[in-house]
Parts: structure tokens; C-alpha cells; sequence
């Protein structure tokens, strides 16, 4: 491989008391592309995402981030070093509006006094940045950013989620199942948001059991079996039912793909 | 990829990804949206309305500058209480011990005094550090060892209630032996007068109290990671908020806020007695003004400003009545319609409408 992945993990083991979740796996992401993780329910493709993320810690095994092996003890370390997660849950909260949850943990405070000593945070900032980042992912019209979360569609928060992680996320962005519980349409909608944040040259981890959405962004498709890397399979070169039937062990993966 | 594979783009892509627009949704829809987004005005509505009623009914009797600042002076205990109380629940939890903390740390002021000859305001600083302490004692528990707020502090009700009856071997110090001896204690008693107005620095101090909080609560970062906790934990973790430090500085303030309204009933009371009352009611009368304020039992909704003017509805129920010679048992029968009708209105703005 000449490129040198943005992120990458070696020989990674996780083990939750006698069961394995993840078996000596490797992970590479490469700049500026579209990874999809695929994988059969227990396969252990959540255990590889959170190892790589820093929600947990790896029994054995390294992570590099641009080459430097780094340790991350949270999903916060992770998130200061430029790695956001899109939870499925989205973790955001219902009853706060929209630009409160962007800045969620990230507050920024006015200038002067009435932020160093008073602590005001500095709203109308905050508000332009939430605005202007949610029309720069086309989720525009945006009429009243202060309107809380709970009163937006499922494909909405899904929207406010992903353009939270695009506008903070500086090296790589994962997305868990962003499309699950979605309808068609508004899953559509997300499709197209993931395609926006890859133009924009911010590399996406996205896991999800959704083959023809993972067949249409993907440049890559990473299929987990097992607590490992089968193989990393060119969606252009493969069906969907051989990524099937790699995932499932229906069938033996091509040999050149996993050496990739 | 096959032809089959796209029966996505069938769905067409013109709709709205992420439009905000107002619904048409009518008057009731505008009122609902404003309760919505300002969950204090119910209870102001009810507030000016219970005066209004009373002034009526009772006319310059209740609507002079005595009776109304009566009120205050006997919402002061329970409305710093509330105060506490709101921190807590906003955070989806019930602090049961607000009283008996309360009464604990205003018997450890006159008892360090008293007892030791240490001086008052040293007493003072002492009591509140040991509310603090005791606020921070239920917030490991509830944080940390992760069990239910309700049994924590109703555990720690309890202990603080007995703890105190021990400690002062249900003795009173006399009011007269206070103003003698250590008229420091007596502070939050001190009373300005301006024409026929009578304010307490106790009563200064609750309103100070309120609207710092409610700043804190609406314009600092700390203030809204109060809310995401109570919101929903997991997801404020996973956004990057501290959750245990959130939970700790909030039971560490209420605990404080509970030492602050024991020093503010020895000026209410002039005397410093293991039994009063507020040891035993003053978590239910706190919780009251809570619910009454609008403030929703899960956690994340609602405005200190509601605990406030719910404190001061049951203060004006509690005069009002009193004076128009009912039977005081009409109070607590409305009271009790108020909460009910309180956590009623809660669900109705709850129930959000996409």
C-alpha cells in the first residue's frame, strides 16, 4: 500500500471474559475515502469501531492516527484528536435546541470579562456557526436553530448529528448505521450528506447493514468476519451477494483482496 | 451494481431535508409552542392570577405592600429550598434530605457557637460547608455507586434528621440568648423597611439566589450540561460532558443551598430548634413549589424562575385563604389540584407534535 492510512490498527484484541470479540484485526483508512464496514451481527465490527474511536480500550494491539500511534482512553481523547463518532443513538438531547447540542461539551464563551469571569457563553456566535454549518451540508431553510431537537423528524436529528461531527470531526468521521432507522427518503437525504462530507476531503468510517447503501458510497468495503478483517473488497468489483456471502462465509474471498 | 439496487432514487428528492418552518398550527398550537419554549410562564400565569383573584376578593387587605411582602418573607425557607430542590431534579433526580439538611446545619451554626464559643460567622461558614459536604456525600452516591437519588436521600433524610436530634439533644437555643449573645446569626433576619414594604435579607437573598441560578442555568456551559445529564446521561457522555463532575457540583450546590436556608430560618425564626418543622416538610414543600413550577420530574425541562413563582403561589394561597378566614385545610386541597394540574400541563407540552 504506497498511501499511508489516516487511520490505522494493527493486531487489534479485545476480549470480554472468555469471548473474543476482536481476534488479532487490522484496520486501514485511507485518506479521503469512503470505508464501510460490513459484518454479520456479533461479527465484532462495533468492538473494532470502538477500539479505533477510544470508547474502549484494546486488550492488545495499536492504533495509528496520520502514522503516530496514539492511545485514546475515551471517545473524547478521540474527539480531540480530530476523530468524531455519529452514535446510532446520536447522542444528543431531546429537550436542548439545535445549537446547544452542536456545541454540547464544546461551549464557546464570550470574550472579555462576561466570559473569563461570568462564564456567559457567547450565543449568537454559536448560533451563526450552527447556522452556517448546517447550510454548508445543505440541510438549509433553517428558520429557528433554537428549536429543540425532539421537534425535529428522525432524518433531521440525523442531519444536526452529522453536521456536528463534519463541522468539529477534522480527521476522520464514523458513522454507526446512520441510515437504520430511517425511511427510504430521508435516508436517501443522509446518503447524500455522507458524499457531501467526503467531498470536502474528511475521510468516513461508516458501518451499516444496509448493503445498497454501502454499495453506492462506498470506495471500500472492509468485511469483518469473526473478530477480524476478512478481506477489503472493491465495491465495483463485487456484488452484493459475494460481500454476502464473504460475511457470512458462504464463500472464500479473493485472495488478492485479502491481502489488501 | 444492477438496476434492481436503485429502487431508492424512485423516492423523490424534493422534500425538505431539514426545514424548520412554524406549522400552521393555530392559537392553541402559538400557546403551546410558547409554553414550550418558556416553561416559567404557566406558573407566572397562575401567580398573577392567584393575586389578582385574592385582590379581589380581599381587596386592599391582601394588595398592600405588608400582605404582599408577608408573602415573601414566609416563602423565603421554602423558596431557597426550591432553589436546591430544582438543581436536583433537573438533573432527574428527588432530593428528599433538602429539610433535614437544612435544619442540621442552622442547629450546627448556633450549636458551634454556642457550645464551643466559637464565633458566629465562623459557625456560619462551618454549617455551610457541612451542607456542602453532606450534598456532596449524596452525589457520589447517586454518581458514582449509581443508586436511585430517591433512596440516597432518603436514606440520607434520616440519618441528617437523627444526626441532628443526637448532636443538640433536642435542645433550642432562645432567641433572646441569639440577639444577645450572637446577633451574627441573626443576619438573614435583618429587615429594611421602605413604606409599609417589609424585606429580610433572607428574602433578598432567595431572590439573588433565583436569578443567579436561573443565569447560570440559561447562559454558562455548566448550566447546560445540568440540563443534557437530566436530558438523557449516555448521550450527554457521549457528547463530551462530564457527567459525574455535572452531578457532583449540583448535589455540592444544593447541599449548600439547603446550609444557606438553615441560616436563613434562624433569622425567620429567631431561635435555632432541632425540631422545627421544615426537617420534616420542608423536602415535600420544596418538592411542591418544584412540581408547581412547572419543572418535569424526568429531569431535563423547566426553569428555576417556575420553582420560584411556585413557591410563591403556595405562599399566596396559604395568606390569602388565611385571611379570608377559610379553613386552612382549603390550602393544602388546592395545592394539591395545583400539582396535579402542574404535572398535567408537563405531559401536554411534552407531547410534541412533529
Amino acid at each position: 500500500m504506497s498511501v499511508e492510512p489516516i487511520l490505522k490498527g494493527r493486531n487489534l484484541v479485545k476480549r470480554y471474559g472468555k469471548v473474543t470479540a476482536l481476534d488479532h484485526c487490522d484496520f486501514d483508512l485511507l485518506p479521503g475515502e469512503i470505508l464501510a464496514v460490513i459484518g454479520d451481527n456479533g461479527a465484532g465490527k462495533s468492538s473494532l469501531i470502538k477500539a479505533v474511536s477510544g470508547a474502549v480500550i484494546p486488550d492488545e494491539g495499536e492504533v495509528f492516527l496520520e502514522g503516530r500511534k496514539v492511545n485514546f482512553r475515551s471517545p473524547i481523547e478521540a474527539r480531540a484528536a480530530g476523530i468524531e463518532t455519529v452514535y446510532q443513538t446520536l447522542a444528543m438531547s431531546p429537550a436542548l435546541s439545535i445549537t446547544d447540542n452542536m456545541f454540547m461539551g464544546r461551549e464557546i464563551r464570550k470574550p472579555g470579562f462576561r466570559g473569563k469571569y461570568l462564564r456567559q457563553l457567547d450565543k449568537p456566535a454559536m448560533e451563526k456557526f450552527a447556522r452556517d454549518k448546517l447550510s454548508e451540508l445543505g440541510l438549509m431553510t433553517i428558520q429557528n436553530i433554537n428549536q429543540a431537537v425532539e421537534t425535529l423528524s428522525g432524518g433531521q436529528r440525523q442531519g444536526v448529528a452529522v453536521a456536528r461531527a463534519a463541522a468539529f470531526g477534522s480527521k476522520v468521521i464514523i458513522l454507526d448505521e446512520p441510515t437504520a432507522a430511517l425511511g427510504v427518503k430521508e435516508s436517501r437525504r443522509v446518503l447524500e450528506l455522507i458524499l457531501d462530507v467526503k467531498s470536502r476531503g474528511i475521510p468516513i468510517i461508516l458501518i451499516s447493514h444496509n448493503m445498497p447503501h454501502v454499495f453506492e458510497v462506498a470506495d471500500r468495503i472492509h468485511v469483518h468476519r469473526l473478530g477480524r478483517r476478512l478481506c477489503v473488497i472493491d465495491p465495483k468489483e463485487h456484488s452484493m451477494s459475494d460481500a454476502v456471502a464473504f460475511m457470512t462465509g458462504a464463500k472464500e474471498p479473493p485472495a488478492e483482496a485479502v491481502a489488501a | 451494481m444492477s438496476e434492481t439496487d436503485n429502487y431508492e432514487t424512485a423516492a423523490s428528492r424534493d422534500g425538505d431535508f431539514a426545514s424548520f418552518d412554524d406549522h400552521k398550527k393555530g392559537l392553541l398550537g402559538h400557546f403551546h409552542n410558547a409554553l414550550h419554549t418558556n416553561p416559567a410562564l404557566v406558573p407566572l400565569i397562575v401567580l398573577v392570577a392567584a393575586v389578582i383573584g385574592f385582590g379581589i376578593l380581599l381587596g386592599s387587605r391582601f394588595l398592600s405592600p405588608f400582605a404582599l411582602t408577608l408573602i415573601l418573607q414566609q416563602v423565603q425557607i421554602v423558596g431557597v429550598l426550591a432553589a436546591a430542590q430544582t438543581l436536583i431534579i433537573l438533573t432527574a433526580g428527588i432530593d428528599l434530605s433538602v429539610g433535614a439538611i437544612a435544619v442540621l446545619t442552622s442547629v450546627i451554626m448556633g450549636q458551634f457557637t454556642f457550645r464551643y464559643g466559637i464565633p458566629a460567622p465562623v459557625s456560619v461558614v462551618i454549617g455551610l460547608g457541612v451542607g456542602t459536604a453532606l450534598g456532596a456525600v449524596s452525589g457520589w452516591l447517586v454518581s458514582r455507586v449509581k443508586l436511585p437519588p430517591f433512596i440516597v436521600t432518603l436514606g440520607m433524610w434520616q440519618i441528617v434528621l437523627a444526626a441532628n436530634y443526637l448532636y443538640s439533644a433536642n435542645q433550642t437555643i432562645r432567641s433572646q440568648d441569639i440577639e444577645a449573645e450572637a446577633p451574627f446569626l441573626h443576619f438573614m433576619g435583618v429587615k429594611l423597611q421602605f413604606a409599609g414594604a417589609t424585606f429580610t435579607l433572607g428574602v433578598i437573598v432567595m431572590v439573588l439566589l433565583v436569578l443567579i441560578l436561573a443565569y447560570a442555568l440559561k447562559s454558562t456551559a455548566w448550566g447546560r450540561h445540568v440540563y443534557a445529564v437530566g436530558d438523557d446521561p449516555e448521550a450527554a457522555q457521549l457528547a463530551g460532558v462530564n457527567v459525574h463532575g455535572t452531578l457532583m457540583s449540583v448535589y455540592m450546590l444544593a447541599g449548600f443551598i439547603c446550609a444557606l436556608a438553615g441560616w436563613v430560618m434562624i433569622g425567620r425564626f429567631g431561635s435555632v430548634s432541632p425540631s422545627a418543622t421544615t426537617g420534616v416538610i420542608g423536602n415535600i414543600q420544596a418538592i411542591t413549589a418544584v412540581v408547581i413550577g412547572g419543572i418535569s420530574l424526568f429531569g431535563g425541562r423547566g426553569s428555576i424562575l417556575g420553582a420560584f413563582f411556585g413557591a410563591l403561589i403556595v405562599g399566596v394561597f396559604e395568606l390569602g385563604l388565611r385571611m379570608a378566614g377559610a379553613d386552612p385545610q382549603w390550602t393544602f386541597l388546592l395545592i394539591g389540584v395545583l400539582i396535579i394540574a402542574a404535572v398535567a400541563v408537563d405531559q401536554w407540552i411534552r407531547e410534541v407534535s412533529s
